[in-house]
């Protein structure tokens, strides 16, 4: 693949920072503050779209990879940008959401009065630039920084309410990040350097940066390597240690909206995957018989984070469940080494993306409008918000699977993978987990539409929340269905991932 | 004087040594307090321009000993005037001499009293410690080495806290106890060359028996370590942290704590190197015994002073796990790592003596929740904090990176065991930033606060500097130390391995 040189994935992380920057200067002016929110999300939306032709696969494109070498920290080791179709799906889809979230936080903010506004929209944009960090990293070292800055940077909007509960979920939250990160992924980097010295990412998904030579004499090493890099980027959410994810739901919808539905978990699954794919590689994985483990391993986080969220009665911490769930269908996807399953899973990445941002968001809709958390008051909310719980239920069948969604494009071709992979136990699984789904999703939105309110109850004054929340959350929702429709723009991506 | 570089033409190190002295001398004429401070600040800062130079000529492609200087001084005994540094010691004397104008700056306010007397002892410090790591004379070294010691013990004893007496006394103590050791083993080594030397470069390699070796090693081990401070010689380091000034802090834990190690370097490794190798594995467990205990007891403190004290324990062990791994990665992230220590834990400290100005105590609770009050002082907190649990993209990082990468390559389980340091090192300063910047949903009143004032920053911003050029481009600082580090593992024995697999092949058993 030819390589160029640019400095555009280096001006779009700029371009969150200073925007961070900007916020925090600004913090008296609120129309100003938010002013320099949007700008700064909606130039780096802009940077990161000039680079889909060149990355974009011939014909379309120019296919090519760039590469932006900053600091040399030491032999094999340098702080390195690299934007790939990889990195791609990543960064549009994290930098596109950011600017529905940015006009999503700011109805959100001001309709409840919160306070530290300004520290929040700070810190929001300090979280993209790490997680887009994330994205364009070309080595482990670059993705490991970038990643200990998303931990940092979103503790402040955990801890956003600080009261007891919001100190609570932020302690467990950093105490889990940071101590997996620490104590297993740190670990096995250095060793990765001193078996290869170098910790560069592999060009593509096939060899892997492992010698066969190393393979040999330290199979069982490189096992163990494995086994760390898979738990220790724990914002994965895979079991067992997912418990951050429904601690942090203590924060304020926004945040676990774009976070932990996009930002904060894709960072996680995105280092998981890039590392299985471009450290490990699809040979060294086959050689060392870590792809099957891998996927029934997870598998257990898909069925077990289900059943939990068929008990949570809070509709964030349902959704929180599903999160931990529905990511790991993008590292089965890949840990099925088929291309079929790789492509299903990375596409998860978008996929989930949308949809489940527009469950959050109507999640923080609700409350806003309603002032409920809990799914047993909601019967019957449907009729005074439509629109929300329309975009609820388009969003449901995404994550259930369900066509012309985008979900379905996700189902078809992990079902594909299990199949050529000639894995019926996956292929079970993935049809328990479906039928999990429904269950878990379809009784909110029908007893919206179609229950009674709780008793006792008038929806009299209740409608819609502010528009500014309404409609980045119709945005999120007809996305899922165009995808859903028409996924070559995306698969586009993945097919050049694969390739 | 064949391990020696002369220097022909201005005596740099000399001038540095004597710099200070001459300054301290002049200061008595001094009138009125500010003016003792601005003069101090004046030779601090020349000196630290002085030593500039250094780095400029420093030859990187040569491990023989530099800037050198040679003066016969007592001929009987064939003690000379031996000065002369090489990649491991020219990072711990720009350090030093870039501390120095920091810690008048730090104390500028902060002493009271005595100012004169103060600055005084502040510059006899620097004079010393200077002469430690330039001295290449077993005499001359143990000269300085014992200057060092009673102003420090007046920087405790005069303007310390409430348990000065206590805290200075036993720092006397235990710190005599290692210089008797040392002195010893400087006699033995003396009476067992032939011809008699004081030289070390010349005792270096001398292939002395393996019993007397024992002993050598174990005397200057003992006063290596407890100057370290190694696990379980720490006990009058939280003590002496705690009730001395800020300046003295700072000093004591950026530049007296690396004397401790620089000596292990420049003394157990090539004197008594078949020692060395008999004592490796039980050194690297007490490392990691440091390690673990310091994060533990650092996690447990609600003095801020004394979380600080016991998380150099911790990370001094990192240091003497990288010194005995004896492998060029683990030597040289030793190396960093004591300078990253230096710069790190002596900006902590300096951050701990602002707000005690301002409040006059060092209680975490005393300070929850000045984010909001002192959003400058915050954000350098953070960095240095970050910098102290060794966040990518900081200095520390890159030093326990290689520690780690080469203590992987010597012994797996051993690195294992340290790994959890890693964690407990987040751990305490993720607890000590949480409580400072956020506190809990009741905080104390902080209405009145003032955030930092220039000479404040102008006293941070150096460090964070450097916090992050090692951090990003460590190149500048591992260059020197190269050719150094190779010249010591050949004479311990160790040769550097050649390559990734030749390390790889060590690693697994």
């Amino acid at each position: 693949m030819e390589t160029i040189v640019s400095i555009k994935p280096l001006l779009a992380l700029l371009v969150a920072l200073a925007g961070s920057v900007m916020v925090m200067l600004s913090g008296k002016k609120p129309n100003i503050r938010e002013a320099w929110s949007f700008v700064a999300a909606i130039t780096m939306f802009g940077i990161i779209a000039s680079m889909i032709p060149t990355i974009l696969p011939a014909p379309l494109g120019l296919g090519k990879k760039i590469l932006l070498p900053l600091f040399k920290i030491l032999p094999g080791v340098s702080v390195t940008l690299r934007v790939d179709a990889f990195s791609m799906i990543f960064a549009v889809v994290a930098s596109f959401l950011w600017i529905l979230a940015v006009f999503y936080s700011a109805g959100y903010m001001r309709g409840l009065q919160e306070h530290a506004q300004t520290r929040f929209n700070a810190c929001f944009a300090l979280a993209l630039f790490g997680a887009v960090g994330v994205a364009f990293s070309d080595n482990l070292f670059t993705m490991y920084l970038f990643y200990e800055i998303v931990s940092i940077c979103t503790y402040p909007l955990v801890a956003h309410h600080q009261d007891e509960e919001g100190y609570e979920g932020a302690k467990k939250y950093i105490v889990y990040l940071t101590t997996t990160a620490k104590g297993l992924v740190l670990p096995a980097m250095i060793l990765i350097y001193v078996l290869t010295g170098s910790l560069d990412f592999a060009d593509n998904i096939h060899t892997g940066i492992f010698s066969s030579g190393v393979i040999d004499a330290h199979g069982l090493l490189v096992t163990a390597l494995y086994v760390c890099c898979l738990l220790g980027f724990a914002k994965n959410g895979v079991m067992p240690f997912h418990n951050w994810l429904p601690g942090a739901m203590v924060a304020p919808t926004p945040v676990s909206a774009l976070l932990h539905a996009v930002a904060v978990v894709k960072v996680g699954v995105f280092s998981t995957t890039r590392v299985m794919l471009y450290v490990f590689g699809v040979d060294t994985m086959n050689a060392l018989h870590l792809g099957m483990p891998t996927a029934y391993f997870v598998s257990f986080t898909i069925l077990m984070a289900s059943v939990i969220a068929l008990s949570k009665d809070n509709l964030k911490a349902r959704l929180a469940y599903s999160t931990v769930s529905q990511l790991s269908y993008i590292i089965l996807g890949v840990a099925l080494l088929t291309p079929t399953g790789i492509e299903g899973g990375i596409i998860h990445i978008a996929n989930h993306a949308f949809s489940k941002i527009t469950l959050f968001f109507c999640a923080g809709a609700i409350y806003v409008a309603t002032h409920k958390k809990n799914i047993s008051e909601m019967s019957g909310l449907g009729r005074a918000m439509p629109f929300t719980f329309a975009a609820f239920a388009i969003a449901s069948l995404s994550m259930i699977g369900a066509p012309p969604v985008a979900g379905f494009v996700t189902k078809w071709y992990l079902l594909n993978g299990a199949l050529d992979a000639g894995q019926l136990g996956i292929l079970v699984i993935l049809l328990a987990s479906t039928l999990l789904n429904v269950g878990y999703f379809a009784p909110v939105t029908f007893k919206a539409f179609f229950g009674k309110p709780p008793a006792g109850e008038v929806y009299t004054g209740i409608k819609e929340a502010p528009l500014t929340m309404v409609v980045p959350l119709m945005i999120a929702a007809i996305i899922s269905v165009v995808i859903g429709i028409y996924p070559d723009f995306i698969m586009n991506f993945v097919k050049a991932v694969v390739r | 004087m064949d391990f020696l570089v002369l220097n022909n033409g201005f005596p740099y190190l000399s001038a540095l040594i004597f710099l200070p002295l001459v300054g301290a001398l002049l200061l008595l004429a001094m009138p009125g307090e500010n003016a003792c401070r601005n003069w101090t600040l004046i030779v601090t800062v020349g000196t630290a321009l002085l030593s500039l130079p250094l780095y400029q000529h420093f030859d990187a492609t040569t491990h023989l000993y530099q800037f050198g200087e040679h003066h016969v001084w007592i001929p009987g005994l064939n003690i000379n005037y031996t000065l002369g540094i090489d990649g491991i010691s020219l990072l711990l004397v720009l350090l030093t001499t870039l501390l120095m104008p920091l810690c008048v700056l730090g104390s500028w306010r902060y002493i009271e009293k005595r100012v004169k007397e103060f600055m005084f002892c502040l510059l006899l410090m620097e004079t010393s410690m200077l002469g430690v790591f330039m001295a290449l004379d077993l005499v001359l070294f143990y000269v300085f080495w014992e200057a060092m010691l009673i102003p420090m013990y007046l920087l405790i004893a005069v303007w310390g806290g409430p348990r000065k007496m206590y805290a200075s006394i036993k720092f006397f103590l235990y710190t005599l106890a290692g210089s008797v050791l040392l002195l010893v083993a400087i006699i033995a080594l003396y009476l067992n060359t032939n011809p008699h030397t004081f030289s070390i470069p010349q005792l270096m390699g001398q292939g002395f028996s393996p019993a007397f070796q024992t002993w050598v090693f174990l005397a200057f081990f003992l006063a290596f370590a407890i100057k370290v401070p190694m696990f379980p010689f720490h006990t009058w380091l939280p003590a002496a942290h705690v009730e001395a000034p800020t300046a003295g802090s700072v000093i004591l834990a950026s530049v007296l704590l690396k004397m401790g190690t620089y000596g292990f370097l420049r003394f157990c490794l090539p004197i008594t190197p078949a020692a060395t190798m008999t004592f490796m594995p039980y050194i690297l467990w007490l490392s990691v015994a440091g390690i673990l205990y310091g994060g533990f007891t650092a996690l447990a403190q609600q003095d801020m002073k004394k979380l600080i004290a016991y998380s150099s324990v911790g990370h001094m062990g990192f240091v003497t796990l990288g010194i005995f791994i004896l492998n060029s990665r683990g030597i040289e992230g030793a190396i960093l790592q004591m300078i990253n220590h230096g710069i790190t834990t002596g900006a902590l400290f300096f951050c701990v003596g602002m707000v005690y100005e301002r409040t006059h105590s060092r209680e975490l609770a005393r300070h929850a929740g000045l984010g909001k009050y002192m959003p400058v002082y915050v954000t350098f907190l953070a960095f240095f904090s970050l910098s102290s649990l060794a966040f990518p993209g900081t200095n520390s990082f890159v030093g326990e990176f290689l520690v780690l990468a080469g203590s992987f390559s010597k012994s797996m389980v051993v690195t294992v065991c340290a790994v959890p340091g890693a964690i407990l090192a987040a751990a305490y300063m993720f607890r000590m930033l949480q409580r400072i910047v956020w506190g809990a949903p009741q905080n104390p009143d902080h209405t009145g606060m003032l955030d930092l004032n220039t000479r404040e920053i102008v006293t941070l911003a150096p460090l964070l500097f450097f916090v992050l050029w090692i951090g990003l481009s460590p190149e500048p600082f591992l260059r020197v130390l190269h050719v150094s580090v190779n010249h010591l593992l050949t004479q311990v024995g160790t040769l550097p391995p050649s390559g990734p697999m030749a390390v790889a092949k060590l690693m697994i058993p």
